[in-house]
């Protein structure tokens, strides 16, 4: 559906105000303009997200989700939002119960999904899945995450979090908290807030610090971003702190991932001293890198990061399925 | 083919020769002709350190009985982008072309990211873009994996 060549390439998007039939394989498909739409038409879609309110754009539409990969929160929210708006969905929730387990590639999966549906929603363990789907395919292809790649309905809920909480993403202090070199929400989300003139702080392990390649592109790119060792001092002056778990899961070597799983916590005696306003994100699920005591904090708000998945993916499909403003 | 030094090889009546080669580059523009094969009835010539008004020191190829391929022809303006092409017939020379570097890449390297899904055997071939030109960056279009040490990772 793309004429774009590739993640990295420059992309015809910016200016462009229709998402309708269109892919979305990385952020940086979006333009600046199309984010803060999104997050608007996201924040009208809470009430229908929250049953309040009924609208049905997507009646009568079926949404393949294509999930090769174990997912909790993504693909119910996705389903959720289908739901939500009316439409249908249908589910590989487990790669093992599909045909790829007899060796059938993803293109023919995809191939085959295509004729089924009317959008597909990938999770993939492979970096590069969904460029490929979205090559296959002439129907909208959304990434839910390939391997350690791109994820960028993930990078729209955590913005839509800040943006509620802030009003807007402009001028905050972000501070990038634990695996930055695997984590592929960080990876999408300081690139966004590049794009959005945050001050992006990296605090992590040495082990695990944001791929010089990415950072080198923020800094080219005018962001601002600075390493800071100390993790009491990032916390102290952040606005946000955005959490991620060590990606046990990416980690060739157990050894290697034992060097450096738990060597960071947030608990409340790390948080003295933060400033009132400190906004704590995690993407989920986490494991022990925030102490559930956080959680009955005003600091907290990943719970909500996560019910925000429901309204933007719902804004995200209207946008390309339905018939809202945005498209045209 | 009037430089006498390419007379230190002997003119071929028919095929490519690959001139204004980088000094020292000769063995890796063959490892490129090596991939995609070189035909059993072709002869191979190779000069290597020949003097070059323009390069200071060149290298040279001649290919018989073969004209290169597009694709052969971009993988070579990979690694020679100074590479002229000239297509041999009857020992006159009918056509005479430098090497480009096209804009895409497509199955002359494989991306060096062994998670990538152009590496899970999936029916397609790799594919980057030429993210930099001086010097080469080529950017896996899948994956976004960049590469500059490209010669390793040959397809």
């Amino acid at each position: 559906m793309r004429l774009g060549k590739g993640l990295w390439v420059p992309r015809p998007s910016e200016g462009r105000m229709s998402l309708k039939g269109r892919d979305l394989i990385a952020i940086r498909d979006l333009s600046s303009d199309e984010i803060l739409d999104l997050l608007a038409r996201a924040r009208e879609m809470i009430p229908c997200a929250e049953g309040t309110r009924v609208r049905e754009p997507l009646n009568g539409r079926i949404v393949a989700m294509g999930f090769f990969e174990p997912s909790t929160r993504t693909r119910l929210s996705f389903e959720s939002a289908v739901l939500r708006l009316g439409g249908r969905c249908i589910t590989i929730a487990d790669a093992m119960a599909s045909s790829m387990r007899k060796g059938e590639s993803l293109s023919d999966t995809v191939r085959m999904l295509t004729g089924y549906a009317d959008a597909i929603v990938l999770r993939h363990p492979n970096e590069g899945a969904a460029q490929l789907a979205a090559r296959v395919s002439d129907k909208p292809v959304i990434n839910a995450g390939d391997g350690a790649g791109q994820h960028p309905t993930q990078t729209l809920l955590d913005l839509a979090t800040i943006h509620e909480r802030f009003g807007t993403l402009t001028g905050l202090r972000v501070v990038l908290l634990g695996d930055l070199r695997y984590g592929r929400t960080v990876h999408s989300l300081a690139y966004a807030l590049a794009q959005f003139g945050a001050e992006i702080v990296l605090t992590s392990p040495p082990e695990l610090r944001l791929p010089e390649e990415l950072r080198s592109e923020l800094e080219r790119s005018g962001a601002k971003v600075q390493m800071e060792g100390d993790i009491r001092k990032a916390v102290r002056e952040a606005d946000v702190l955005y959490v991620t778990r060590i990606q046990k899961e990416r980690f060739g070597d157990e050894g290697e991932y034992r060097k450096v799983a738990g060597s960071y916590r947030v608990d409340l005696p790390l948080l003295e001293g933060a400033k009132e306003r400190l906004t704590i994100l995690h993407p989920l699920p986490r494991a022990g890198e925030i102490a559930p005591e956080i959680d009955r904090t005003p600091y907290a708000a990943y719970f909500r990061q996560a019910f925000l998945g429901v309204p933007v993916r719902m804004a995200l499909l209207d946008a390309i399925l339905g018939g809202g403003p945005a498209a045209a | 083919m009037t430089d006498t030094h390419d007379l230190r090889i002997s003119a071929i009546r028919n095929g490519t020769v690959i001139d204004h080669i980088g000094g020292g580059l000769a063995l890796d523009v063959l490892r490129i002709l090596g991939v995609h094969g070189i035909e059993r009835e072709s002869t191979v010539s190779i000069a290597l350190h020949v003097r070059s008004g323009k390069l200071g020191w060149k290298d040279i190829v001649k290919v018989e009985n073969m004209e290169l391929s597009p694709r052969t022809v971009n993988a070579i303006a990979l690694i020679a982008p100074t590479a002229t092409i000239s297509i041999i017939r009857d020992f006159t020379v009918r056509e005479k072309r430098p090497v480009t570097l096209p804009e895409t890449i497509e199955g002359i390297v494989r991306c060096p990211n062994p998670n990538c899904i152009s590496n899970q055997g999936e029916p397609i071939e790799s594919e980057f873009a030429v993210t930099r030109r001086h010097p080469v960056v080529l950017t896996c279009v899948y994956c976004g994996r960049a590469v500059d040490d490209f010669l390793r990772h040959l397809a």
